[in-house]
């Protein structure tokens, strides 16, 4: 049942650029990524959209479609009316490149920042026991596709550029929770690198980031906030406080 | 051009960062190599992502009966006995190490009870090997590699002040061609796909990890990067490849919507219990037993369902026979008038498994199901049908080392390198095999560069390099290369496909060399700006030779064995098993030369049961194997 989709996409790159009327074809089961190919291969040939595996599974084809951000492979055509005009921008709070393609290179940066995972000295390759109960929390966090939405949702850094510096945003918050809850991680400060180095205490848990997650990761509620309780529970515990004060005066921390 | 022209020297480039590339990456940077790691995607989107059933390890965790010898002969078995022997025993024996090392970087895999790492069964696997996280084992095997390569660039960065020291990512960067001088590799060359402008690598040593061609055909579950770019490569360095008949039809992809038609169902789901049914209900794998399989496959219904809870005393149910197996039982059912509404069969395991362990064994397939078709697994079946999934032909190479036979300095690991599957993969072979051969192509890579050292590239190479990537700018031509490479999926679905005849595939090869001359006068609209027609004129090049390749080393076997089907030739030939087909690249056209398979060391053909091989062997090779001195 083919139907004529209406389309508003952005054409153009960092230094200009505008919305541009398309009609296409859109058929049963088809998706908002199946549409552009379809404007590329009929209309724009030098339309720019990534996309790698049309699954939902790699995080590459993620723009703004009616300004929510999302992954154009999983947004289906049929959830769109017939007579409304479907409007498709990049991802906002990166630069654009070309059209629907942004540069996301500031979470690859980010990415560097957060301290790698460092496992026991003496693990030896197969000694490793760890129950599934303890690896599904992390699991949890690693489901993460990188389509960086939630970056791009986060206000933040969405509308505020000058926190970008300072602020690492949601993929690496679930990062650090994913290596504070790895249960053989021997970093055991990623608590407070969240705080004091990537900027956890900038998010005001509005859980917008949550919200886009195509892996339906709870990133405010099992990363966020208990980053953050427990980042609370070190620095204003008085009986942890007097004790951190005490072993640092001792020369043992 | 060479003035502005963006140029680096590196030890070794790696094309591809996939879970080879990545696994190269990490054996050349511990040896103290500087690494240049090239890939087409975002860093961290390679197709290895995608797998999702696990990777086969013999650690013996569920099973203790399980060791490298049994794994060896499950992959000889599923391959039909064509497999590089030498590849296939080096994958056996390293797999468990390789899967280790990545908890020891940080993976985290589904645990068994006494907390090791899990591990399921799978078709063709004797024993429940695979490790899995759920059904996203891909995306933890990529993850896990993505974050060692970071892991070793902070090091770098502590150390030497600069975290792009000796390893650097470019990303979205295509190499259209592997520079050589002297008759040995010097670099590669290629353009950034974000503003199409030209950058060159000079190092003397070139690892490609390139990954599938199954964008060749037209129902696949690849993605666009699957377009056999190191096939091709290596073809036109002067390279080989073997045995590219054999294309791995995966027996489940969807079928319903359009639009995902070819997306994987993974093997899991028949692992845990999905049984197969056609539009009459009947679970149609009891027909379709192999007489090689007959002592291993249960027969009836009973016996195949209590395998599931008692595997000692029980044969495996016939779902779970090698791929090739299913997906051509599958494709008959079809053809016979008994598949589905939109031309599947059903997959069911709403039936076996309660919801909430369907959802927290399968994750993924519930959501795409869900997401994508409408379907709720929990509580109704699938339909799927064959899809194009992995191409078991590609570079030859020398197996200890991966080096490209005939390209000095050039080396090639994971799905683009051939011989290791024979004409068969078996699943969770593949994340196994890049791992194994992702580490070894870097240590080649590694004592090539000491023992070689630099290769300058020179400014003529650099100009040759440069006109061909202006080439479709300056062409005035009328071609659309989307239209194109539309019909050469359908050429090669078509005839090529899972079932083939001489007459068929003699149409696709002169219609291969047909597109093959309107592809020069494919004419590109737009600037070089990220322009998706520019890359895919590229990408187009290179499935034009993997079909051509494809359809004539098919043409030649006049036998069915594993990924390739002759109607014209059904049997199984034991003096084709005997032979590989290798092609070359002459500039115009593919040329395919018989090779003599390495015989089997008498260690090795020790491991089976001498009225096994009697399936598979002349009565020649069995008694001089069995008298042999090796």
């Amino acid at each position: 049942m083919a139907r004529t989709m209406k389309l508003r996409i952005f054409r153009g790159n960092s230094k200009d650029g505008g919305l541009q009327d398309v009609s296409v074809e859109a058929n049963e089961g088809e998706v908002i990524l199946d549409v552009i190919h379809r404007v590329q291969a009929e209309q724009i040939g030098d339309l720019a959209v990534r996309w790698n595996c049309k699954a939902g599974k790699c995080g590459s084809c993620s723009v703004e479609i009616n300004g929510k951000p999302r992954l154009a492979c999983m947004t289906q055509v049929a959830s769109f009316d017939e007579a409304e005009t479907v409007t498709i921008t990049p991802l906002r709070a990166f630069p654009v490149i070309k059209d629907l393609v942004t540069d996301v290179s500031f979470n690859y940066k980010k990415a560097m920042e957060v301290r790698a995972y460092e496992p026991p000295a003496d693990l030896k390759p197969g000694e490793a026991r760890m129950q599934q109960i303890d690896v599904e929390r992390s699991q949890e966090f690693r489901k993460c596709i990188e389509c960086f939405l939630c970056q791009n949702t986060c206000h933040v850094i969405r509308d505020h550029e000058e926190n970008k510096k300072s602020f690492a945003g949601p993929r690496f918050f679930i990062r650090l929770a994913e290596l504070d809850m790895h249960p053989l991680d021997t970093l055991r400060n990623r608590k407070q690198s969240a705080q004091e180095e990537h900027g956890l205490g900038m998010c005001n848990i509005t859980k917008c980031c949550t919200e886009v997650c195509p892996e339906h990761i709870r990133i405010t509620d099992n990363a966020i906030i208990p980053m953050k309780e427990r980042v609370v529970d070190v620095k204003y515990d008085p009986l942890r406080w007097l004790g951190s004060v005490i072993r640092k005066r001792e020369g043992i921390n | 051009m060479s003035n502005q022209l963006e140029r680096y020297k590196y030890d070794v480039v790696i094309i591809g960062a996939g879970g080879a590339g990545l696994r190269a990456a990490v054996e050349a940077r511990e040896a103290g190599l500087s690494v240049a790691i090239v890939c087409k995607s975002l860093f961290g989107k390679a197709h290895t992502v995608m797998a999702e059933g696990g990777v086969a390890a013999s650690m013996g965790n569920v099973n203790e009966s399980d060791n490298w010898m049994v794994h060896f002969r499950d992959t000889m078995r599923g391959g039909k006995f064509l497999n590089n022997y030498r590849m296939a025993e080096l994958h056996a024996k390293e797999a468990p190490e390789r899967v280790w090392e990545l908890e020891v970087w940080g993976a985290l895999f589904d645990r068994t009870k006494e907390g090791k790492i899990s591990q399921r069964n799978f078709g063709g696997h004797e024993y429940p090997r695979l490790a899995h996280v759920g059904d996203r084992t891909g995306l933890e095997l990529i993850r896990t590699m993505q974050q060692r390569i970071v892991a070793l660039q902070q090091k770098d960065g502590r150390d030497h002040g600069d975290a792009e020291k000796f390893i650097k990512v470019f990303a979205e960067v295509t190499i259209t061609e592997i520079l050589k001088e002297n008759g040995k590799v010097s670099g590669a060359y290629g353009y950034r796909r974000e503003n199409g402008e030209e950058i060159m690598f000079e190092a003397p040593a070139v690892i490609l990890a390139t990954g599938g061609a199954g964008k060749t055909f037209k129902i696949t579950s690849n993605s666009w990067e699957g377009t056999g770019d190191g096939h091709a490569l290596a073809l036109k360095a002067g390279g080989h490849l073997i045995d590219m008949e054999f294309f791995q039809f995966h027996p489940t992809g969807m079928v319903w919507p359009p639009s995902v038609r070819g997306l994987l169902v993974t093997e899991s789901v028949r692992g845990d219990g999905g049984v197969l049914t056609n539009s009459e209900g009947k679970r149609f794998m009891f027909d379709y037993i192999p007489d090689v399989f007959k002592d291993k496959y249960a027969d009836n219904e009973a016996e195949a369902d209590r395998w599931y809870t008692d595997q000692a005393n029980n044969r495996r149910p016939p779902e779970l026979l090698p791929r090739d197996e299913v997906a051509r039982a599958i494709n008959s059912e079809i053809k016979a008038g008994r598949g589905t509404e939109h031309g599947g069969v059903y997959l069911d395991v709403s039936k076996r498994l309660p919801a909430d362990v369907i959802k927290k064994k399968l994750p993924s397939m519930w959501h795409q199901f869900y997401e994508l078709a409408g379907v709720d697994i929990t509580k109704e079946a699938m339909e799927v049908g064959p899809t194009c999934h992995y191409v078991m032909g590609g570079a030859w190479v020398e197996p200890d080392t991966a080096a490209v036979i005939d390209v000095p300095g050039l080396f090639a690991a994971g799905e683009c390198a051939g011989g290791m599957h024979g004409s068969n993969r078996l699943g969770g072979n593949s994340l196994s095999d890049l791992l194994v051969f992702g580490r070894r192509a870097g240590l080649g890579a590694v004592e090539y560069v000491k023992s070689n050292g630099a290769n300058p590239v020179t400014d003529g190479s650099v100009v040759a390099a440069a006109a061909k990537i202006e080439a479709p700018f300056n062409n005035p031509g009328s071609e659309n290369p989307y239209a194109l490479h539309h019909e050469l999926q359908e050429t090669a679905h078509n005839l090529v496909g899972i079932i083939r005849t001489k007459a068929e595939l003699e149409e696709a090869i002169a219609k291969i060399a047909d597109l093959r001359a309107r592809a020069k006068n494919i004419g590109v609209s737009g600037g070089r700006q990220f322009n998706p027609g520019f890359h895919l004129t590229f990408d187009l090049d290179n499935m034009l030779l993997i079909a051509e390749a494809a359809a004539k080393s098919a043409l030649i076997r006049e036998e069915s064995r594993g990924g390739h089907t002759r109607e014209d030739f059904p049997k199984m030939s034991p003096t084709w098993r005997q032979v590989n087909n290798i092609t070359t690249w002459n500039g115009s056209s593919i040329a395919v030369e018989q090779k003599h398979l390495p015989d089997l060391t008498k260690e090795l053909f020790g491991l089976f049961d001498i009225h096994e091989l009697e399936k598979y062997m002349t009565s020649d090779e069995l008694s001089q194997s069995r008298g042999g001195s090796n």
